[in-house]
């Protein structure tokens, strides 16, 4: 089973990395970027039988450091 | 005082703390790697040197938080045993959640490796009573994760409580009220980002960094 989880910096903590980037598009010359916002894309391939609760556990324990950073579990179709 | 350093895949000031801690105490360190389970005796200080341990990947400090022998460190600082974390020791001290906070990408995303000014905020712990509140020092920062970052309500309870021990004079990381060390609730756990073991020697230029060590052997024995 193939689980994708997305760690975001939260609301609110400062994104120097995609504050970088945001200037890197304005040096290119793409105008209308109001804010960009970097984060991570974490793939996990799961045997069956991995439960939500586990998985959300892995997030909080090691995925994500939730002071600083959200977390969203997504399962593939 | 008899000493540990924690050694992980990737610690590279391990040797540079054993050193600092010999000089000023007479006392060799026991080092130890990251996978035992169980401290040595006795100990009165643990050290978590400075690093890229597990090549910080994920986010700096994260895998070297979970190893086994953090376990065992922080049983060790629930039981009163002093710990001190410099540089990834601090970010892996915040991943451990043995004090608030995180270290985040330096603002300017650049890697910072100089030396900086820095100004003790707190002469009354086990770790900087060898230092004179508000006294100006000098010491060697070199990291890539510096930024510390808490919400306000955390920072305001550090400040409040005298638990920021150092701050930066000036801008250098961008660090929220310009924290470069802070103290756990309990006073025997202390993360800085820079390395007070770089200036302990003549030859290094300096010395201000060796009071925070004679500070300790003072304190905690």
């Amino acid at each position: 089973m193939k689980t994708r989880v997305y760690v975001t910096l939260k609301n609110g903590v400062l994104d120097p990395q995609g504050k970088a980037i945001h200037h890197a598009l304005e040096g290119l010359g793409f105008s209308g970027v109001n804010d960009v916002r970097a984060g991570k894309l974490i793939e996990l391939d799961l045997a069956d039988g991995v439960s939500e609760g586990d998985i959300d556990a892995m997030c909080k324990q090691l995925l994500a450091n939730t002071v600083i950073e959200n977390y969203r579990i997504e399962k593939a179709a | 005082m008899k000493s540990a350093v924690i050694v992980f895949p990737g610690s590279n000031c391990d040797r540079d703390m054993a050193v600092a801690l010999e000089q000023v105490s007479g006392v060799k360190s026991v080092m130890v790697w990251h996978r035992e389970t169980e401290l040595p005796e006795d100990l009165d200080l643990i050290a978590i040197p400075g690093g890229f341990s597990y090549g910080d990947y994920l986010r700096s400090g994260a895998m070297a938080a979970q190893s086994p022998v953090m376990r065992a460190v922080k049983e060790a600082a629930d039981r009163g045993v002093s710990v001190l974390g410099v540089c990834n020791g601090f970010q892996i001290l915040t991943e451990a959640r043995m004090l608030p906070g995180a270290l985040m990408r330096n603002s300017g995303l650049s890697y910072i490796c100089r030396e900086v000014d820095l100004k003790v905020e707190n002469s009354q712990s086990s770790f900087t009573s060898r230092y004179q509140a508000g006294e100006e020092i000098v010491i060697p920062v070199a990291h890539h994760d510096g930024n510390y970052t808490a919400d306000e309500e955390t920072l305001d309870r550090l400040e409040g409580e005298g638990r920021v021990a150092f701050r930066y004079s000036g801008e250098v990381n961008g660090s929220a009220r310009d924290i470069a060390g802070i103290i756990n609730e309990s006073g025997n756990v202390l993360g800085m980002m820079p390395h007070p073991e770089r200036m302990i020697d003549p030859a290094h230029g300096r010395t201000d960094g060796r009071r925070l060590f004679e500070g300790m052997l003072e304190a905690i024995g």
